[in-house]
């Protein structure tokens, strides 16, 4: 018996005890229901159960602190100045201080999906029932909840077994935060290993979302053949009345729908959205239709297409109630998250509320009532369209060739613009009637509009672009395939060898926001490029949106041309931000389906397993919110490295392998407990790719694990090196640390990379059955 | 043309401790000259910027040439430089040589000690603000300049925000300056 069951024990003990602790009472429930795996090692650890699990992985991938700033302001002890080795009043250092944000960010990230999940679990218990089941699969899934399982050590039946799981996380992300007080945690290391707690508990709150809502909603259950779905800024019909939805949890939009729905209004009402609501909307109803992700809010707003705008949480903008005033469209709040300081009316009856927009006596409600909100919506929008005649507030052409002229050059506008875009070269070009210059920077923009707040003559810049690129605007429709849910076992099954094996040269998942350095297509050629290649493409949020809004010539988008199944070459949309626990599972199911090794609470060895075997890869080229920062988190803990794009770099801190010292890369043979080179594969577990094609070629060599096949290894290696050479011109300079016997090298470069090898004194070494564990030598290799 | 050590990107704001102008090239001549390890760090932007005639990687190139300082060519860069028929000393990202020069146990790509001088040009403006902000604070005898026409606070040394006229002026200064011993 380990020594957590003990202490399992201990807690039932207790609770038979202390009879009013109802919480325990279901933990010691759900311990002693039928399950024939035991419980691992460590059912829901806290903050410092898996310690030594990130000092490992701290050992080989050490923190690259990049400060922002030099002063720390958390206290009025400060501001303190902790340049160079300075201190600051409470001790703290610059690499204590710099982990110390991480770890906010990460614990900002982690709360908003796990208070998403429970507000989700909360409302769908009181409309559907507390016993309502789960199922993600039906029989084509047999671990429903692998993250869960893997953290928490229990397999959720029902929704009120979720309720369980997120006391949990909730319990830990608060000891987390309380770590960030001033005066608690001194160690820059300490503050990393909670920065992956956070991360891993943050996969567990959003697999309770996604798992809740797939489940109840009826959301596409594992489903490689999802629906296509329209995506894009010309998909919907402006001859009707519009809703625009925007943010991440869904059951306002979905109250929508049924609305629309019951009411017979199907096709009466366009209902589009913006970011993860669009996604979640478009699997619950073929109805729906996306725009695109949050770098589209402002262009669709200011065009005035939208007759009336409902929110929910989650990266909208600040000032969507500004902008939706300007085109007189009312706004419907339908969060605590997110108030905009507009008057709670979920008590008032609805043809009060109705009538009031109506009436402009307020520019919007906030309703935290999801029917509610579906019934004011609806019946607000059909007799506000008329009324707004689609209002626009995007400039004509000759105010914009007027502004041309009188612009001053400042470069004010340029240096605010994240992407230094050449904007006033553009104002030169549009006085002269060349809107060219304009339309063409729209396709590197990210929308948020920093320029119009920089320029001192408050020209609205970015409406100018969207005048500019209007046409181009319109011709946006593509095909996306919908968020088909978790991984079917038997698709683990079939390609769990070849990807262990290295057959399959890894998993790429393209996962994040849109704060692209130059636009979305970059993220759908990444994609392509290793479709093509056979890796297996999985997608999630607004990089899933991105991936779509790019077609071939014969008009056809990466997703009606590859495969939606978890396949080589396949490109699988597994749904919203809160799917990609999808994918970290997909990772774990493979150690537990493919591999048979234990999953329930059975995190390190799981995470070594995929850290040694498992050659997958996050890309998360737009990467902008703490959210991103916890999404990660939990993906570097559990074995998994993640790209980040060039503006990834302002997360302050990247974790990184040394691949000039050999030490470093030393893994125990669970064979023989002999220590062994494994190589520094993976080579990082956080970093940022300057370029996409430096991204390209980073992923390719980031599949490649100690554990590959000389078979796999000689795959993983021809891609690597085709890509460093097509794209660097040159041959990588590492060969040698990745070839451990001649076995490893690609046949059709053999003379040319034995030549570097020896130029290299390469010796020959033994591929080691790894582990960083020493527990698992010699349990293994029977 | 105002000479104030303004970041380009107007909320990349740095201190208390920020880097000196470069009013003159001469500067940075005698930086060079004065380093016994320096090393020239180049982004994939100093193909693509300025102006079609003048491209950073060519005063890079002739920079290595002249002062014989090794090039650490960041992202896909590389290709440009050997087009250019010159062989940089290594091809990384910009975060694992920013890592390498931040560790006072590095000996070098050469393996020959720590460098003394690390300059830069040629990355993203607010990818290089962080890189040279990890350098000065945890780097123990590195000083950096930043050679892009852009004043980028966190460098020990850097320009202020220079036209392509400027920029160019005061790199043929350096250049003649550095040839010229
Ligand atoms: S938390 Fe510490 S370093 Fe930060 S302001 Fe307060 S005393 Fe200074
Ligand atoms: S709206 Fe676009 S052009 Fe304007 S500052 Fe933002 S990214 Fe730059
Ligand atoms: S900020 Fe305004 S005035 Fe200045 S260059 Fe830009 S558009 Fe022209």
């Amino acid at each position: 018996m380990t020594k957590k069951n003990v202490l399992m024990k201990i807690k039932e003990l207790k609770t038979n005890v202390a009879v009013i602790k109802d919480l325990e009472l279901s933990f010691g429930k759900v311990f002693e229901e039928t399950w024939d795996e035991p419980v691992g090692p460590t059912p829901f650890p806290s903050v410092t159960e898996l310690r030594e699990w990130d000092f490992k992985l701290l050992q080989k991938y050490k923190p690259f602190y990049l400060p922002y700033c030099d002063v720390c302001c958390l206290c009025t002890f400060g501001k303190c100045d902790l340049t160079g080795d300075k201190r600051g009043a409470c001790g703290l250092n610059m690499a204590a201080q710099q982990s110390r944000i991480v770890l906010l960010a990460c614990c900002i990230g982690a709360s908003t999906h796990i208070s998403h999940a429970r507000h989700l679990v909360e409302h769908l218990i009181e409309k559907y029932g507390s016993n309502s089941p789960l199922d993600v699969g039906g029989l084509n899934i047999e671990a429903e909840a692998p993250v869960t399982r893997l953290v928490c050590g229990i397999r959720p039946k029902t929704l009120q077994d979720l309720e369980e799981v997120l006391d949990y996380c909730e319990e830990q992300v608060t000891t987390l935060l309380a770590a960030t007080h001033t005066g608690q945690e001194g160690s820059n290391l300490d503050f990393e290993s909670k920065v992956l707690h956070a991360g891993m508990v943050d996969q567990v709150g959003m697999e309770i979302a996604d798992l809740a809502q797939i489940s109840v909603y009826g959301f596409p259950k594992a489903d490689p053949e999802a629906a296509l779905t329209e995506i894009g800024f010309g998909v919907a019909d402006i001859s009707k009345p519009t809703i625009l939805v925007i943010g991440h949890n869904v059951p306002s939009s979905i109250g929508i729908i049924d609305y629309i729905t019951d009411k017979g209004l199907l096709g009466k009402v366009e209902v589009v959205g913006i970011c993860c609501t669009a996604h979640d909307l478009t699997r619950y109803s073929s109805a729906a239709k996306i725009i695109g992700p949050i770098s589209w809010q402002l262009r669709y707003i200011r065009s005035g297409l939208a007759d009336l705008i409902v929110v929910d949480e989650q990266c909208i903008r600040a000032d969507t109630l500004v902008e939706a005033q300007k085109i007189k469209a009312p706004v419907i709040a339908s969060s605590p998250q997110n108030c905009l300081g507009l008057k709670n009316r979920t008590k008032s009856p609805p043809k009060e509320i109705i009538s009031d927009l109506l009436e402009e006596k307020v520019p919007g409600v906030l309703i935290l009532d999801p029917d509610k909100v579906g019934e004011v919506a609806v019946e607000t929008v059909m007799a506000v369209a008329p009324k707004r005649n689609k209002f626009k507030i995007i400039p004509e052409i000759e105010e914009i060739i007027k502004a041309g002229e009188e612009c001053t050059q400042c470069n004010e506008c340029m240096r605010a613009c994240p992407n230094n875009m050449p904007i006033p070269e553009a104002m030169k070009a549009a006085a002269k009637g060349d809107l060219n210059p304009l339309a063409e920077i729209l396709e590197s923009c990210v929308g948020c509009a920093r320029c119009d707040s920089a320029c001192p003559n408050d020209f609205p810049l970015h409406s100018f672009m969207v005048k500019a690129g209007e046409k181009q605007l319109w011709k946006e429709k593509f095909k996306m395939r919908v968020g088909r849910g978790a991984i079917q076992d038997i698709e683990i099954r079939e390609v769990g060898g070849p990807l262990v094996l290295g057959e399959i040269p890894g998993v790429v998942a393209l996962v994040g926001c849109a704060n692209y350095p130059h636009g979305g297509k970059e993220v759908a050629e990444i994609a392509e490029e290793f479709a093509k290649r056979r890796f297996i493409v999985v997608t999630s949020g607004c990089a899933a949106m991105s991936i779509a809004m790019v077609k071939d010539e014969e008009g056809k988008t990466l997703y009606e041309k590859y495969p939606g199944g978890f396949e080589a070459g396949g490109i699988l949309n597994v749904g919203s931000c809160v799917s990609n626990p999808h994918i970290a599972g997909a990772a774990i199911k493979i150690a537990s389906i493919f591999a048979k090794r234990k999953l329930r609470a059975n995190y390190e060895e799981i995470a070594d397993y995929i850290l040694n075997r498992v050659g997958a890869v996050g890309v998360a080229w737009g990467a902008m919110s703490q959210k991103a920062a916890s999404i990660a988190s939990g993906f570097w803990r559990l074995g998994v490295p993640v790209i980040v794009g060039p503006h990834g770099s302002k997360y302050r801190r990247m974790l990184l392998g040394r691949k000039d010292k050999d030490e470093d890369w030393y893994v125990y043979d669970a064979r023989t407990g002999d220590k062994v080179y494994g190589g520094p594969a993976p080579e990082h577990l956080f970093t940022t790719a300057e370029t996409k094609e430096e991204a390209m070629v980073m992923i390719a060599k980031f599949c490649m694990r100690p554990n590959d096949t000389t078979k796999g290894r000689a795959i993983k290696l021809t891609h690597y090196i085709d890509l460093h050479k097509r794209l660097y011109g040159v041959m990588p300079d590492d060969i040698h640390l990745f070839v451990r016997n001649k076995a490893d090298v690609p046949i059709t470069m053999k003379d040319e990379i034995l030549k570097i090898l020896e130029e290299k004194g390469w010796k020959e070494r033994r591929i080691p059955d790894p582990t960083l564990l020493p527990r698992l030598i010699r349990k293994r290799g029977e | 043309m105002a000479l104030k050590a303004e970041p380009w990107q107007t909320a990349e704001i740095a201190g208390p401790k920020k880097a000196l102008l470069i009013l003159k090239p001469e500067v940075v001549v005698a930086m060079v000259k004065r380093a016994k390890r320096p090393i020239l760090v180049v982004g994939h932007q100093a193909a693509e910027d300025y102006s079609d005639d003048v491209k950073m990687i060519d005063y890079a190139i002739r920079m290595s040439k002249t002062a014989g300082i090794p090039v650490v060519a960041t992202a896909h860069i590389a290709t440009q430089f050997i087009k250019r028929d010159f062989q940089p000393a290594a091809s990384m990202s910009a975060m694992d040589i920013g890592n390498r020069l931040q560790d006072p146990e590095w000996k070098g790509l050469d393996g020959k000690g720590p460098y003394d001088l690390a300059l830069f040009m040629g990355l993203p403006y607010y990818m290089e603000f962080v890189i040279l902000s990890a350098l000065k604070h945890f780097s123990t005898n590195l000083k950096t300049i930043s050679l892009d026409r852009f004043y980028n606070p966190h460098a020990t040394w850097s320009f202020p925000n220079l036209s392509v006229e400027d920029w160019n002026e005061s790199f043929e200064i350096i250049l003649s300056k550095l040839g010229g011993n």
